[in-house]
């Protein structure tokens, strides 16, 4: 069948009320009554609390109240586990500390609530903070990972006997038998530092317990309303019913807003509960730094066996990663390393082994890309120190190694985050970087361009990293989809939405089985009220699971609908044809109805209707997967490097992405063009810098720099499409791809440009300065 | 609580009297009491410019200002600009070029090139990538706003 919407570059059906400035976004939302809440957050990172004095902060003219952990009594309760570790692996070490609500004894990062004021307004609020009176008794810090571990370390958490929060060794193969047969061992240490999500929008969350009616409804900054709303009710002995959660617009994710519960999520829903006020807090920017979730510290030991013609025998990676003060969010960042660190490679053999270290650093949870950026830098690495020692082709030590297109599904071995062996579902590796290379001149530029740029005495330098994305993991989503009596679908589903055009997306899913046009299908996404069934919007996973059970569900309506059209027209199904929002007789033209009519006919308010027929022209379906759809691509970039000030130049940037079925290539191209500049931001300009106290010395966009417009290169962008076999769609995930090769792929082309130096970049992120300092050492070799 | 003063201000061709903190922003008046919340507050430091608004004209930032220092001028925010059933053609053109994803800097980048194009009609994309820099977009990489802004010109100049 001709697909008439998906697939099609269709503008979106949101953007005339957020081009307006009438999207509902949290902020915006104003309640009579409504009181502001500030908090008190520590300066230090790590100390002992030994008393908190309210009482000037309290007299303060309109402030209403001051809330510590002693006031919140039995309700004080750390947050939930969010993810467990894999019940799958063996001989798993995990120490789960949680979060909480308020800082009852002991501050274990800059930045965590240790009070909360709630006033008349959020200027009052924030005098009032000022007044409250602390006594600490300030901690050495725990920084740096290795030291963590040291014996003798300071402590985050005192009952632990050191620092390990975790602990996983996975094999595939056996490793030191391959390194036995090896021609060459490569071996290196890599180090990736941590940075921010740094959404334009902070998080906030507006409370409003209606003591009358004994319900509760929250508007968070979340991308899993549902979930909050579960935990929610369980927190405060209220059923589910009584907890309505709405995400509204959201001004970005990126990942943290997907960790719960935050301490402010446990401390307004109660406050409003305690008060029967509305509650409002917002973060602001400066906050967003210290007490919003953060990514990417790890310290890698990596080593790679190979034969003398360029195939990998073996890799061996033992790591630590950086979880903050406290771990709920499991394993999920080191597992998406671990499996990403053997790339789209053919590896028999391989061993990785993770320490999860607590540190006295904000918590640490999943950032666009999650983990695996971190793992394909290593092996991209390793690929191009190898292509260099063994005197291959850079190219061409890729292509010996990937994995052949008949080797789908390719058993992976390694646990993932979905806690099973990871399974690559479909792919064919070569033509996309095929495609790559061919997009941005490849062959011509090393061999004639380069060549004569570098006559000229310009530094100029070419990259291509290939890459993998595990994407739309389960357990599952749900839809509902409904014809209503004016002809028009009503779509409600439980994830979040924060920018990816879900409003659009799946309003095309559904426009292709109902046959209407897509600004007649509108989509309720994060209202608990609507629909209360799902997970949330992480793992590039929206598109994938919600996506096909709204296929799913649309399929279930679109069948209801033919059925009803036949006994109204009567005319067989297979001679009916749904288009323009009516059911027509193919061959008579003027034999129609209209959806509205079938509708009301589906919903009658007399009569008789058959026995166990369900009213309506509505369904509920659920899609999950068996396991997540992988996707591949490549990115290649040629960019010039000024060796006086070491700030560079991206001449050409080109993507190619095979995410399966593309719904939007409008769509898909925003979101590629995203998750680049947040890969060039982690490459060269953004990292959070913290000094041996855990202070974050950069806790502001005048100081932690994000590409702006000047920054980012025009890029291009290419597709081929390899169906995914585990769902009907055939769609793979595409939020964080954007994102992942691209600090691998900065240092191959720095490395590239800067060709007379003997420049190996083993670390991310990278800056003018970071540049500058190595090539210094270099000299003073 | 503070002294208050009053404060006459336009706000998109709209007269307000209000009696104001000195010490309330802009970005607060706009937001809270005006109800306009088409304008974004995303650092408070003057980085991001997604609370940019027109100041008789020119783009400032709402964060870095107080209320009560626009007294007697004239503001133009996002709800100034079109409506969602008449789009201005800056904003027709961001749609036609996806210039959005989640929306969030979208009203301070859109009041930034409103008054970008009424100085520069026909810019190169140089020329807009420099206009826009002060606004800060972390969905979109900044692309299709370039694109939106090529597009915006070309309507507005026929």
């Amino acid at each position: 069948m001709t697909k008439k919407f998906i697939g099609k570059r269709i503008v979106r059906n949101e953007d005339p009320q957020l081009l307006t400035g009438q999207a509902q976004f949290v902020d915006d939302v104003e309640i009579p009554g409504m009181l502001h809440a500030a908090f008190l957050r520590s300066d230090y990172a790590h100390a002992r609390l030994l008393s908190i004095d309210v009482s000037k902060a309290c007299q303060r003219p309109g402030v209403v109240a001051v809330f510590t952990a002693e006031d919140m009594g039995d309700d004080w309760q750390p947050g939930p586990p969010l993810v467990s570790p894999p019940p799958t692996a063996k001989d798993v070490i995990f120490n789960s500390r949680r979060q909480v609500p308020l800082v009852k004894d002991k501050i274990r990062h800059t930045g965590e609530a240790i009070a909360v004021v709630i006033a008349e307004s959020r200027y009052i609020a924030e005098d009032a903070v000022d007044d409250i009176l602390v006594e600490l008794e300030p901690l050495e810090a725990v920084v740096d990972l290795e030291r963590g571990l040291e014996a003798g370390s300071p402590l985050v958490h005192d009952d632990l006997e050191s620092n390990l929060a975790a602990h996983l060794l996975q094999k595939k193969g056996d490793y030191e038998t391959a390194r036995q047969k090896a021609d060459l061992v490569i071996k290196r240490r890599i180090v990736i530092g941590r940075g921010a999500a740094a959404a334009m929008e902070n998080r906030g969350i507006v409370a409003n317990w209606d003591a009358k009616s004994q319900h509760l409804t929250i508007w968070d900054t979340t991308q899993a309303p549902i979930p909050i709303r579960n935990g929610t009710a369980a927190r405060l002995g209220l059923s589910e019913h009584q907890v309505r959660v709405i995400a509204p617009f959201i001004g970005g994710g990126f990942g943290p807003k997907m960790m719960m519960f935050y301490a402010e999520e446990m401390v307004i829903p109660w406050v409003s509960k305690e008060l029967s006020r509305p509650i409002k807090w917002i973060e602001d920017r400066r906050e967003n730094f210290y007490a919003t979730t953060q990514e990417r510290g790890q310290i890698h030991d990596v080593e790679i066996a190979l034969s003398s013609d360029g195939y990998i025998l073996g890799l061996k990676d033992v790591f630590l990663h950086d979880t903050g003060a406290y771990d709920p969010y499991g394993l999920t960042i080191p597992l998406n390393t671990q499996c990403h660190a053997m790339g789209g490679y053919d590896i028999k053999n391989f061993t990785t082994e993770v320490s999860v270290v607590f540190t006295n650093k904000t918590l640490v949870t999943p950032v666009r890309g999650a983990g695996r950026p971190q793992g394909i830098f290593i092996i991209e690495r390793l690929l191009d120190i190898a292509s260099r020692e063994l005197g291959i082709d850079r190219i061409e030590i890729r292509k010996r190694n990937f994995i052949p297109p008949d080797a789908f599904p390719y058993e992976h071995k390694i646990i993932d985050q979905a806690f099973a062996p990871l399974i690559l579902d479909s792919g064919n590796y070569l033509p996309v970087m095929e495609k790559a290379l061919e997009m941005i001149g490849y062959e011509e530029f090393v061999k004639e361009e380069q060549p004569r740029l570098r006559s000229e005495g310009k530094y100029v330098g070419i990259g291509i990293a290939p890459f993998i994305e595990s994407t739309g993991v389960g357990p599952y989503e749900g839809a509902r989809v409904t014809v209503e009596a004016s002809g028009k679908i009503s779509v409600a589903t439980g994830i979040g939405t924060q920018g990816q055009g879900h409003f659009t997306a799946f309003a095309q899913i559904v426009a292709e089985q109902v046959g209407v046009a897509v600004k007649d299908v509108r989509i309720v996404t994060g209202d608990t009220t609507e629909f209360h069934w799902g997970t949330g919007t992480f793992a590039s996973r929206g598109a994938v699971v919600a996506g096909n059970a709204i296929h799913a569900a649309s399929s279930i309506v679109r069948k209801k609908i033919l059925e009803l059209a036949s006994k109204v027209l009567e005319t067989p199904i297979d001679e009916l044809e749904l288009d323009d929002g009516l059911v027509r007789v193919a061959d008579i033209p003027h034999k129609s109805i209209s959806l509205g009519e079938l509708a009301l006919l589906a919903n009658p308010l007399r009569g008789a209707v058959e026995p166990g027929t369900e009213p309506g022209l509505e369904a509920t379906a659920y899609f999950g997967p068996n396991y997540g759809a992988t996707a591949f691509g490549t990115h290649a970039m040629i960019l010039e490097v000024d060796p006086e000030t070491m700030m560079i130049k991206i001449k050409r940037y080109v993507t190619v992405e095979d995410c399966g079925t593309v719904l939007n290539p409008l769509i898909l191209e925003g979101q590629i063009h995203g998750g680049v500049s947040m890969g060039i931001g982690n490459a060269y300009y953004e990292q959070l810098h913290f000094d041996e106290n855990g202070q974050l010395l950069n806790a502001s966009f005048a100081d932690y720099l994000i590409p702006s417009a000047t920054e980012m290169p025009r890029m291009e962008v290419g597709h081929i499409e390899t169906r995914s076999s585990l769902n009907e769609l055939g769609t793979k995930g595409v939020g964080e791809a954007g994102t992942i090769p691209v600090p691998a792929l900065f240092a191959q082309a720095i490395e590239n440009a800067l060709y007379d130096h003997e420049l190996e970049i083993l670390e991310m992120p990278l800056s003018p300065n970071r540049l500058f300092e190595f090539l210094n050492e270099e000299k003073s070799r | 609580m503070q002294t208050l003063f009053d404060l006459g201000v336009t706000v998109n061709g709209a007269r307000y009297e209000h009696a104001v903190e000195p010490r309330t922003l802009l970005s607060d008046f706009l937001r809270h009491d005006l109800g306009l919340t088409g304008t974004h507050v995303g650092c408070e430091h003057g980085v991001c410019g997604a609370c940019t608004v027109l100041l008789d004209g020119n783009p400032i930032r709402s964060c870095l200002i107080f209320a009560i220092q626009t007294h007697g001028h004239a503001i133009t925010t996002v709800e100034g600009l079109g409506t969602i059933d008449n789009l201005h053609p800056i904003q027709e053109a961001f749609q036609e070029a996806h210039g959005l994803q989640c929306g969030f800097c979208t009203p301070g980048i859109l009041t930034t090139v409103k008054s970008f194009l009424e100085q520069n009609p026909d810019p190169s994309e140089d020329e807009i990538r420099e206009a826009i820099s002060g606004n800060l977009c972390r969905c979109t990489g900044y692309q299709h706003i370039v694109d939106a802004v090529i597009l915006a010109a070309e309507k507005m100049r026929t």
